[in-house]
């Protein structure tokens, strides 16, 4: 118990007295800190930004999928109209709008300005449509094409299409940028290893005395390694917290624009700032990359400084 | 206390350090090396200290054969000893009392009242009670020597090892460390101090083994 006790008395102390180390070389600690915090912020700002353009899309794909489905020549109005309230029935089904190829021809003169051309038509030329809009619940794109074979197949039914080509490739494209920084984040996590390394291998050179020293008195290599590997944690901790602030800033910075430019295209769209789950992610992150980078010089350079 | 039976150390780089040593100190002794500098003096408190590790033959310290220690015990076997050595090897930016705390801080095993009372018990022995917030820097060169000497028997070790503790002090500081030495293994702590301070050692009436070249050439008994 007065064992245990003693233990993490220890472990606190080498960890307040990492950070009070860090503290009494304040330019040096910085810079190391700031390395992190820009390394760390990238990934997780453009990260950040995809995950609101996800968010965006996501609402769309409902708003967007809008299915006309185009009736045979032969349907008249009557049935028409009997296919557009079975199809309300449907749970996939939000609201079903029917166009008379009169009232589609009307709209057709109204919108285009090719009144004089239609003019010389002998007859209506425009099919019945029905503007089918699906169910918020249908949301995904998988199930979205289920529901567009099954509006085809129906014996009414010319053709079903729905424009969200651009949806797709919009995706894709947010995917591929989602995998590239992804990658561009693992290589970056492995230049914070760096950073941290290179800082523990010289706080270790600086302290070469103090380590002989100890050892000379009975430490153990863990006694010898605890404060470097708590110097890492914290280094990477606070790198994590400038890297948060950094995107967070960022995200704030660009709030405005946003949401003028969201606006122009009647969107109430804005930016979220790092939520409280990937905030800590972010933290969580630095600290264990700076403890693993603090850990592989430890390992790497301890091992050379041996009493002589 | 300290057995040695035939060590030998070659470095790698062909120098013969020590050859073929043997002898013994018995417990609650107090014995000395001499001889010139590199006659192996250093080597062989080394040695004993587990720094370095003979190239052959066997030493017996407290009961237990060091060629049978592994690496992860050095420092289980270093905390039985007190060593001291010429240029203190005190840590500069702290604080006399975190100085001397060290080896009881590093046991880990001791909670704050107890560091402080044997940290501050320690002190006292040598005289530096009042000098326990200064710095190494701040004191003398024999205030420094005893800085040394209280955190070499703070864990209170069965056995001193003193390499020139006195070769950086004048005639009278010398001899001031030497009778502290002498205080402590009045109570029982085995010391073995390596000096090439002949007229020292003489005064002390302690026995003394010579060095030359790695051999033990001579022991001059104690006078009791």
């Amino acid at each position: 118990m007065l064992a245990a006790k003693n233990y993490l008395g220890h472990h606190l102390r080498a960890c307040l007295a990492s950070l009070g180390s860090l503290l009494r070389t304040p330019l040096a600690s910085l810079m190391t800190t700031v390395v992190i915090g820009v390394a760390l912020a990238l990934p997780s700002g453009f990260h950040a930004l995809l995950e609101d353009v996800q968010q965006l899309t996501a609402g769309m794909e409902g708003e967007v999928a809008q299915v006309s489905l185009f009736l045979k020549a032969e349907v008249k109005d009557e049935e028409a109209r009997n296919l557009a309230w079975r199809l309300r029935a449907m749970d996939e089904v939000a609201s079903v709008r029917y166009i008379s190829p009169q009232q589609a021809l009307e709209e057709f003169q109204h919108n285009a300005g090719v009144s004089d051309a239609l003019a010389y038509l002998d007859e209506n030329p425009l099919p019945a449509v029905l503007v089918v809009r699906p169910a918020k619940a249908v949301g995904k794109a998988d199930r979205l094409r289920g529901l567009v074979q099954r509006l085809q197949a129906l014996p009414e039914v010319e053709s079903a299409q729905m424009d969200w080509v651009w949806l797709e490739r919009l995706q894709a494209l947010v995917s591929l940028a989602d995998r590239g920084m992804t990658l561009v984040g693992l290589v970056l996590a492995v230049a914070v290893l760096f950073i941290v390394g290179n800082t523990i291998r010289l706080a270790i050179e600086n302290r070469r005395d103090e380590i002989v020293i100890t050892k000379l008195v009975g430490a153990t290599d863990a006694f010898i390694r605890r404060p470097f590997l708590y110097g890492g944690l914290w280094y990477g901790l606070v790198g994590g917290l400038l890297a948060v602030l950094i995107v967070d800033g960022i995200l704030w910075g660009m709030g405005a624009p946003v949401v003028r430019l969201a606006a122009l295209y009647q969107s109430g769209f804005q930016l979220a700032m790092l939520g409280s789950l990937d905030t800590l992610a972010v933290l969580g992150l630095g600290s264990v990359l700076g403890w693993l980078g603090a850990w592989l010089a430890v390992g790497r350079h301890l091992r050379g400084v041996e009493p002589v | 206390m300290i057995q040695l039976h035939n060590v030998c150390k070659r470095y790698p780089a062909g120098h013969q350090a020590l050859q073929a040593v043997s002898f013994t100190v018995e417990r609650g002794e107090m014995a000395f090396i001499t001889g010139h500098s590199g006659a192996g003096k250093s080597t062989l408190l080394k040695l004993l200290g587990l720094i370095e590790r003979p190239s052959s033959g066997e030493l017996v310290v407290n009961d237990r054969n060091l060629g049978r220690l592994r690496k992860r015990q050095i420092p289980y076997y270093r905390r039985s000893l007190g060593l001291i050595y010429q240029d203190f090897r005190l840590l500069p930016d702290r604080s006399v009392y975190d100085n001397v705390a060290l080896p009881l801080i590093v046991a880990g095993q001791y909670d704050r009242q107890e560091i402080g009372r044997r940290t501050r018990a320690a002190l006292d022995k040598v005289g530096l009670l009042g000098k326990e917030r200064y710095r190494p820097p701040e004191l003398s060169g024999g205030e420094q020597q005893r800085v040394g000497i209280a955190r070499a028997v703070v864990h209170k070790p069965l056995l001193l090892l003193a390499d020139e503790p006195t070769g950086n002090l004048d005639a009278r500081l010398a001899w001031e460390i030497m009778a502290l030495f002498a205080a402590f293994n009045r109570v029982g702590v085995t010391v073995l101090i390596a000096s090439h301070n002949t007229d020292l050692i003489a005064r002390t009436g302690c026995r003394a083994m010579t060095l030359d070249s790695g051999r033990l050439t001579a022991e001059s008994a104690a006078a009791s």
